[in-house]
């Protein structure tokens, strides 16, 4: 088992632009953010021997594109929190010798879908034989599946819904990057258009152009770059189904459950220790089944610790500072942006600095509650 | 005969016998004969114990509403609004399917209520089973 602290984070980096980026393809985004980590690490490509990025064939088309060539690769995908994954294998294979300096990118064209990946549809696959044929149309239809189910147990209400998208434009109002600044209320969202009951628009991710990257290296090493590291303290990373109607319990996610206390025990760290947090939120409920099923708040207990304030600028457990995918920016696999805001935090740097932030927990979704990983990251080796 | 348009799925051999029993007027499930717990999606063996001892049988049909979303953009084969539902089927497993013969508004699906399989012909080869409600609750 890695130590806490034995790997650190030392360059990150998103593209240039982010949100409509019509001049750049989706490899021109992952190279636009790779050249930009590596400026912040102060390497050059021939310094990268370790590379992952998302999906079949991509490591080799970005190992080609950027002139790297490297002795580890991982190629992935499982979602948007697959950079969650590849921190966490990255992490290992730096630790077993197999490479010491891995870089991870993430560039895609979702909004305006320059060289986008297509996603054909596979009539043979079990979600094509037994969930395509009733309807759904994209991660709208899909995600909010087990919503009804939640609020029905949960006691969560409309309002409830609504207010993790107001309390993350707060944030978004302190980030000049986020796409949506301006502050909602509650019936603002209850009022926007309707898109697939019980989600609200203003309740949905973002669609944008962007991307992010990576570099990795020894904790020995760490201290001889220029900016201050990002300690990785402990991780973990599970699947359960790509069908969303499969999963087993509609009111909590296996996947979750499982990477996150995995990651969290992996860390040596409490709850209590943890001064910032990202839950991927590709929908509004996201952040609810984050807090409960990572052990923040009880089962049940995460809409009030919502409404109450505590994950607001100045509450208790400061949760997506960057605005999130709601109202920071959302390509279609936003993970990477929860670690780069990860990373900000842990330096001192972000838009929305918590004072004080020594450690941080950043956990993503990949599919519709279809994998997961979580990355605990500190600002000081243990 | 259901609108054209909609995704029409192919079946494989591991699932072939789950869309002829569809096309018959039957919901065929499977069972791990040596926990005897149900489970669907179709699969040679038991997702439960691994044990490829595992059969084939008929479903009730009846059901309860689950959860669902009602999607309000338009679709191929699909007329706005319109329910993508999840039921829970009386010997356990759960299935994604559409609900018929009910308004598709939050105050007429109402979760929990009892539901019956419809079978519904998408084309000559497939039948796709759909739920409405139970006559008990008509």
């Amino acid at each position: 088992m890695l130590k806490p602290g034995q790997i650190a984070v030392v360059g990150a980096a998103e593209t240039t632009k982010i949100g409509v980026v019509p001049e750049l393809s989706q490899i021109g985004l992952h190279a636009d953010a790779a050249l930009n980590a590596m400026a912040d690490a102060k390497l050059k490509p021939t310094d990268i021997d370790g590379l992952a990025c998302v999906g079949p064939m991509m490591p080799q088309q970005v190992a080609h594109y950027l002139g790297i060539a490297p002795k580890w690769v991982d190629g992935t995908g499982v979602g948007g929190c697959s950079f969650m994954l590849h921190v966490r294998h990255a992490a290992a294979a730096i630790a077993a010798g197999y490479c010491t300096t891995v870089l991870i990118t993430h560039g895609e064209s979702g909004k305006s879908r320059v060289g986008a990946t297509p996603r054909p549809p596979e009539p043979e696959s079990l979600a094509g034989q037994f969930e395509m044929p009733y309807g759904p149309f994209g991660p709208p239809t899909l995600f909010p599946i087990p919503v009804l189910r939640y609020m029905k147990e949960r006691g969560v209400t409309d309002e409830d819904l609504a207010t993790v998208a107001v309390v993350q434009r707060e944030w978004a109002g302190k980030n000049p990057r986020a796409m949506y600044r301006d502050p909602i209320t509650v019936a603002d969202v209850l009022n926007s258009r309707m898109i697939a009951y019980p989600m609200r628009i203003l309740e949905c991710c973002l669609v944008t152009d962007g991307g992010g990257a990576l570099i990795l290296t020894s904790a020995d090493r760490a201290k001889d770059f220029p900016q201050k590291p990002a300690y990785i303290l402990g991780t973990g990373e599970s699947v359960e189904s790509t069908m969303v109607s499969q999963m087993e319990d509609f009111t909590s996610s296996r996947a979750f459950r499982v990477a996150g206390p995995t990651a969290i025990q992996a860390a040596g760290i409490s709850h209590a220790d943890v001064d910032h947090l990202m839950i991927y939120d590709a929908f509004a409920h996201l952040p609810l089944y984050g807090l409960e099923d990572l052990g923040f708040v009880g089962r049940g207990e995460a809409a009030a610790f919502i409404r109450e304030g505590h994950t607001r600028p100045g509450g208790k457990l400061p949760l997506n500072t960057n605005g999130g995918g709601l109202s920071y920016t959302h390509t279609g696999m936003y993970g990477m942006f929860a670690l780069q805001e990860s990373v900000r935090q842990m330096r001192g740097t972000a838009p929305a600095q918590v004072e004080g932030a020594e450690i941080g927990v950043c956990h993503g979704v990949g599919g519709m509650f279809s994998a997961s990983g979580t990355v605990v990251f500190g600002n000081q080796r243990p | 005969m259901l609108a054209p348009g909609r995704a029409k799925p192919k079946p494989t051999p591991e699932t072939r016998h789950f869309w002829d029993g569809t096309k018959g007027g039957k919901l065929l499930l499977q069972r791990c004969d040596d926990t005897g717990r149900a489970y669907f999606p179709p699969r040679p063996f038991s997702p439960y114990t691994g044990s490829r001892n595992v059969s084939v049988f008929e479903a009730s049909g009846r059901a309860k509403l689950y959860s669902y979303v009602i999607h309000n953009r338009p679709v191929p084969g699909f007329t706005p609004p319109y329910a993508i539902a999840v039921v829970e089927l009386e010997e356990g497993p759960r299935m994604m399917t559409n609900i018929v013969g009910c308004e598709q508004t939050p105050e007429a699906l109402v979760l929990d209520m009892p539901l019956q399989v419809a079978f519904e012909p998408l084309d000559e080869e497939i039948t796709l089973p759909l739920f409405r409600p139970a006559k008990e609750s008509a």
